[in-house]
């Protein structure tokens, strides 16, 4: 069976975001492979390791540097990687349609995703290729058993934890707990540079229209009174309750 | 027309139903409720408190699925040009394939919403939430899922709208089947709706160092117990009390901070708090920087210092 793995190269999650005139500036930014998106690449090399017969193709639509979160999973343990390479900034909706068709193409089986990627703090990728598909997913899932054509998952609701069973050809997306990510090792670094990655453009893949536009962006800064209270645990703990009644008033 | 959507819970409203209806207003123009649900009628009653027309589906809406295809078919058969469902999980589970099928626009999680020169545009977080971003559909119609306690709940109108019942017609073709629900344990208080939140992180040194101070000061202040993602992780808490990029995002009067350093993951959780302080024993921790009042000291003792603290205050 074949697997998608879909990854987004984010900002480092202690990076500091900035904004210049209404718009996020990422420049001098580290960037890395989404933390939940890994927890997908791992699940697929964890399915083959269980025994599964698949094939694991990593794909992420988006700017030159996305490469990069492709290159460590071909470096983890895909076997393929596709790079829809596009500047433009596609709302989920819109780019779960690219990859869609890529999973159409490819003829997938399962495609997995993060949860919610660190960029556009998005949840909506996942059930929006299931529907572009007209399959079924599980979200936000924690635990996942391949038998035969059949998932059985658990994922977390509002109130607590669900178990699905889910046929494929589905998708599904992480949650923390689903795995503990492994690091690529030295030689699989270097035995991925020879691996396929293949760069398409989305032209190619019927140049969609957004959905949704981005039309300002600020870093959210709350002022904060950043008072330090001193003294002695008993004398500074008394002081803070006080600072709490009489000028937060929230006690 | 504005279409609201909403899953009854045990048989009645969920609040968020009327945060939709204040998002509702503040569009404008015709509105209507679509309740979903085993036992729909008593919560589709509730929400013709807020809207001229309600109608109830009664039949299986467990899975995302089978919410999202109710819910366009109401929404293509009302010509409905905004579909509004609560971002919780359920709702953001649904929400974006609503939008597939409509061929519309999503506007995701958002914490206000507006029309202006003719377009919809709403507010929402990024990069963790350390962004704040303005977004504009630029397609209809527009499935809107309004993040939970962003908006305050509309006032009932001043008549009882129109309801009617139906039946779901059958639906799913058991690709999805799902099974059993175990409820979240620990949280008495649900962190979401405290007023105050007192959290613990790894600088408490064991689970129950942490049940020994975190505890006591979160009956204290009537508030409810909040960890970082390193503690759940550890299995010191239970994963519903997480706050953090994976876990809760919570915004109460007052956070308390004990022994967490403050990684982003965390903050996005909680920093949009109206009160934090916070205990460290690292002067230098992140935490400090998003905090109103901070004790740098060891939280072994500043911990039953606050509480003791706290309870001197109450006893007057």
């Amino acid at each position: 069976m074949k697997v998608l793995t879909v990854v987004r190269q984010v900002p480092d999650a202690e990076a500091r975001v900035r904004a210049e005139g209404g718009r996020v500036d990422l420049s001098g930014v580290t960037f890395v492979m989404d933390g939940m998106d890994e927890y997908g690449v791992e699940e697929a090399i964890r399915l083959r390791e269980a025994g599964h017969d698949v094939e694991i193709v990593a794909v992420a639509v988006g700017p030159e540097h996305f490469a990069e979160a492709l290159r460590r999973a071909l470096a983890l343990g895909a076997d393929r990687a596709v790079h829809v390479v596009t500047d433009e900034q596609l709302d989920p909706v819109t780019l779960a349609g690219v990859v869609a068709q890529v999973a159409r193409e490819e003829g997938a089986d399962l495609v997995l995703t993060g949860g919610k990627q660190a960029d556009w703090d998005s949840a909506a990728l996942g059930p929006a290729v299931a529907e572009h598909l007209g399959w079924p997913h599980s979200d936000w899932t924690t635990s996942l058993a391949l038998e035969g054509r059949e998932l059985r998952l658990q994922h977390d609701v509002d109130d607590g934890v669900e178990e699905l069973t889910v046929t494929l050809p589905a998708v599904v997306t992480t949650q923390q707990g689903l795995n503990e990510p492994r690091y690529p090792t030295l030689p699989n670094i270097m035995k991925a540079k020879r691996k396929e990655l293949q760069v398409r453009d989305l032209a190619g893949l019927g140049s969609p229209a957004p959905r949704v536009r981005v039309v300002s962006q600020e870093v959210q800064v709350r002022p904060r009174l950043n008072k330090v209270v001193g003294g002695d645990p008993a004398e500074a703990a008394r002081e803070v309750a006080r600072l709490l009644r009489d000028e937060a008033k929230v006690i | 027309m504005v279409l609201l959507v909403t899953v009854e819970k045990l048989g009645r409203l969920r609040g968020t139903a009327a945060e939709l209806a204040a998002a509702a207003r503040e569009l404008g123009g015709e509105a209507e409720g679509l309740v979903l649900g085993a036992d729909p009628a008593a919560a589709a009653q509730e929400l013709a408190a807020y809207v001229p027309r309600v109608v109830a589906l009664k039949g299986s809406f467990d899975a995302a699925e089978a919410v999202a295809a109710a819910a366009a078919d109401r929404a293509q058969a009302l010509g409905a040009e905004v579909v509004l469902f609560s971002a919780d999980r359920l709702g953001q589970s649904a929400a974006p394939r609503v939008a597939v099928r409509l061929g519309g626009a999503l506007l995701e999680d958002v914490t206000a919403l507006w029309r202006e020169g003719g377009a919809l545009r709403a507010r929402r977080f990024s990069y963790l939430s350390r962004v704040t971003e303005t977004v504009e559909a630029v397609a209809s119609p527009v499935v809107v899922s309004v993040k939970p306690r962003a908006l305050a709940a509309a006032e009932p109108a001043a008549g009882a709208g129109q309801v009617s019942v139906e039946d779901a017609p059958a639906g799913g073709d058991g690709r999805k089947r799902v099974g059993e629900r175990t409820a979240a344990q620990g949280a008495r208080l649900p962190l979401e709706e405290a007023r105050v939140v007192v959290a613990g992180g790894r600088g408490l040194g064991s689970a129950e160092r942490f049940a020994q101070v975190v505890e006591p000061l979160a009956e204290a202040l009537g508030g409810a117990v909040g960890a970082t993602r390193a503690v759940v992780d550890a299995g010191w808490r239970p994963y519903a009390e997480q706050v953090g990029q994976t876990g809760k995002t919570v915004a109460p009067e007052l956070y308390i901070a004990l022994g967490i350093s403050g990684a982003v993951q965390h903050l996005s959780g909680m920093n949009r708090s109206k009160v934090v302080v916070a205990v460290n024993k690292d002067a230098d921790a992140p935490i400090f920087k998003v905090a109103d009042y901070g004790i740098v000291g060891d939280v072994e003792a500043v911990g039953p210092a606050l509480l003791a603290a706290v309870k001197e205050l109450a006893a007057g």
